[in-house]
């Protein structure tokens, strides 16, 4: 997995409520049995008409923002389903950080899995970050997961919350499964008292 | 010993290790895969050179793409794409050995129906699935909640999963339902009590007289949407009706294994003082049978309220109330009753169990549809279809004009081609409004079964209570 530790770039302001993962990625695009290549259609019902042609006021479309590698949205980003094509749509556009006040709870998972930080920060912080976006390019945040801070373009700081586990994985780009197969001994342990407990498992 | 809640108690129970921080490896004792959100976890275990390390443990079917109509044996009637995902399905059960219900088999159907009526699901057992609709599951009182592609991976090579133990929240539902009021408007109401993200963070138990009065069928809607109200997982403590309903099943346990069970399976509910990080009461009676106006779960309103107006909410929610009544073709004001539908369609794994369709039947008995509509009923699985037709339900949905499909998840989210033209508007009993979920542009209304049946006869979103 992609190592993530420190990050300036571009923040793309998007203060919607409840984006949910329909809206980041459609459903005709879960059809890939890959991990690659979703970038295109992420957003796709309000990146692009039907014909396929650009929507000029969509904010991933316009000049300044396309090379958004940080984005700002409103409560309750990714909520739906538990498609993890999300995430990879987002990393593949080469969004790195998502900042909400709240994410719903697998998708904020799935991001740890794919190398993406999602932040969560009070109402009052996100609004000025928005602010901070909205100005476009010339507005570059700075994500440091070392120190646990989003940095505006004014230099205004904002720490952040974040699992010490998840951190860790994701400042190493570290692989669960390996970490766990590590511990298959007690795996092993737990089956074998556990078909003793409840046999009909 | 400290009292605990059942939620605490199956969590103890599965715990392998547990660190510092709190992060523990949790033990799954049931592991659901359907062909949409498995080829890639499948793929990294080859990559790897892993196995799958419990594959009597772990239950595929494919459901999401699958054509749902009598046809769906010819494979033109898949796209490409839809046929290679399903193919990769058949070909990844075979080579990792896992437990399969193939397309042609009468068990197939809907990932969260076929795992209960299996017996596959049983109480104080963890179930992950790479869905979020796995909540359903609760219903037994077991810790099922959903997962992503990585997470099927971590669990088809190790059977465990990283997990942070979720808060405990209570949502009781006291007293009787009125008529005409079901499982469906319970869990959508609840939603809209405490919107789509009130549950972040919890495990929901639901309790109460109306709970316990309810159904297995309707312990599974009502749990089936936890996931809408952001709660990792909803839960139901079992009792007389969830040990009856698992009696029998194929891969229930038997004889001195089932006693063995039922001993542990009696000790599964949340102790008189068990603590609560959050508590919700609602009253039966005050709950009407709803339909949701808007593009969230969580916009909800009684079927005798008229549209609101985006100034009525606050925040964030104002634009998203305008942006969602524009999308819907509403208007502020409008009576929810007086809505023109062009589309019903009853199924998913919100409802489409057998108690669903009688609902709906027993509202469709002897009438039409209304002109012009279309309207489908697809069973979720191969043996509700079979016992459907065995009741005589599906001559009676087939007399009033609807088709009736075969099992899979069909327009709950349109993977195949079940989908809504743009701007046509569904009475749909699945669980999700978002834009475009049920087809490019299309407009959903999510309701209880005996609702959509009304909406049908009426070709208008209708208060079943008229008609009963
Ligand atoms: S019926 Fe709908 S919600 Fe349920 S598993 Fe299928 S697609 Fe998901």
């Amino acid at each position: 997995m992609d190592k993530f530790d420190k990050l300036t770039g571009i923040a793309a302001p998007m203060p919607l409520v409840n984006i949910d993962t329909d809206m980041i990625i459609p459903k005709q695009f879960l059809k890939t049995i890959k991990r690659s290549g979703l970038g295109v259609n992420l957003f796709d019902e309000m990146r692009y008409d039907r014909e396929g042609n650009e929507n000029a006021d969509f904010v991933l479309n316009k000049p300044q923002y396309r090379e958004t590698e940080i984005l700002v949205a409103g409560d309750n980003f990714g909520c739906g389903s538990s498609r993890e094509h999300a995430p990879w749509a987002i990393k593949d556009f080469g969004i790195r950080c998502v900042i909400a006040p709240s994410f719903a709870d697998i998708f904020y998972n799935n991001c740890f899995k794919n190398g993406i930080l999602p932040i969560a920060l009070p109402q009052e912080a996100v609004d000025v970050l928005m602010k901070d976006a909205e100005r476009g390019s010339n507005a570059r945040m700075t994500v440091d997961l070392e120190s646990q801070t989003v940095t505006t373009s004014d230099g205004e700081v904002f720490s952040f919350e974040v699992d010490s586990f998840k951190k860790h994985c994701l400042m190493e780009g570290l692989d669960d499964i390996g970490l766990t197969m590590a511990k298959a001994g007690a795996i092993d342990t737990f089956e074998a008292q556990a078909s003793q407990a409840r046999p009909w498992v | 010993m400290s009292p605990k809640t059942l939620y605490d108690k199956i969590w103890d129970a599965h715990v392998v290790q547990q660190d510092e921080d709190g992060t523990c490896l949790l033990y799954i004792d049931r592991h659901l895969v359907h062909e949409v959100t498995s080829p890639q976890a499948f793929e990294g275990l080859r990559m790897s050179g892993r196995k799958v390390r419990a594959p009597e443990k772990t239950i595929a079917v494919p459901d999401h793409n699958v054509p749902t109509t009598l046809d769906r044996d010819d494979a033109a009637t898949m796209t490409e794409d839809s046929r290679i995902q399903v193919a990769a399905l058949d070909a990844n059960a075979k080579e990792f050995g896992v437990n399969y219900y193939p397309v042609s088999d009468i068990r197939q159907g809907i990932v969260h129906i076929v795992g209960p009526e299996q017996g596959w699901t049983l109480p104080g057992m963890t179930v992950v699935c790479g869905d979020s609709h796995t909540a359903t599951h609760g219903a037994f009182g077991a810790l099922a909640h959903g997962i992503g592609t990585s997470e099927v991976e971590h669990v088809l090579a190790t059977q465990t999963l990283i997990q942070k133990k979720s808060k405990n929240m209570k949502v009781e539902i006291t007293g009787k339902l009125r008529p005409g009021v079901t499982a469906k408007d319970i869990t959508l109401s609840v939603i809209g009590v405490t919107g789509t993200a009130g549950g972040t963070g919890y495990v929901i138990e639901y309790c109460g007289e109306a709970i316990r009065d309810l159904s297995m069928e309707g312990r599974m809607t009502v749990c089936n949407m936890a996931i809408e109200g952001g709660a990792r997982a909803g839960l139901i403590a079992p009792d007389e009706k969830t040990f009856e309903y698992c009696k029998g099943r194929p891969h229930a346990p038997k004889g001195a294994q089932w006693e063995a069970a039922m001993d542990w399976w009696k000790t599964l509910f949340s102790d008189e003082d068990a603590h609560w990080d959050k508590v919700i009461t609602i009253k039966g009676e005050d709950i009407a049978p709803v339909v949701t106006w808007g593009t969230s779960p969580e916009d909800v309103l009684p079927i005798t309220a008229t549209v609101p107006n985006p100034t009525d909410f606050k925040g964030g929610k104002v634009d998203a109330a305008k942006r969602s009544i524009e999308y819907m073709g509403l208007e502020a004001g409008q009576k929810l009753s007086d809505i023109k539908i062009d589309t019903v369609f009853i199924g998913s794994c919100t409802n489409g169990r057998i108690e669903d369709l009688r609902a709906a039947a027993a509202v469709v008995k002897g009438k039409k549809i209304k002109d012009g509509l279309r309207a489908m009923v697809v069973p979720g699985s191969g043996l509700v279809r079979a016992q459907a037709e065995e009741e005589g339900l599906a001559q009676i949905f087939q007399d009033a004009g609807f088709e009736w499909r075969l099992a899979g998840c069909s327009m709950c989210l349109a993977m195949n081609p079940d989908q809504l033209a743009p701007g046509e508007r569904c009475a749909s009993t699945s669980n999700r409004n978002f834009e475009g979920r049920q087809g490019y542009k299309g407009r959903t209304h999510l309701m209880s079964p005996a609702m959509a049946a009304a909406a049908a006869i009426t070709g208008h979103l209708t208060d079943v209570r008229e008609l009963m």
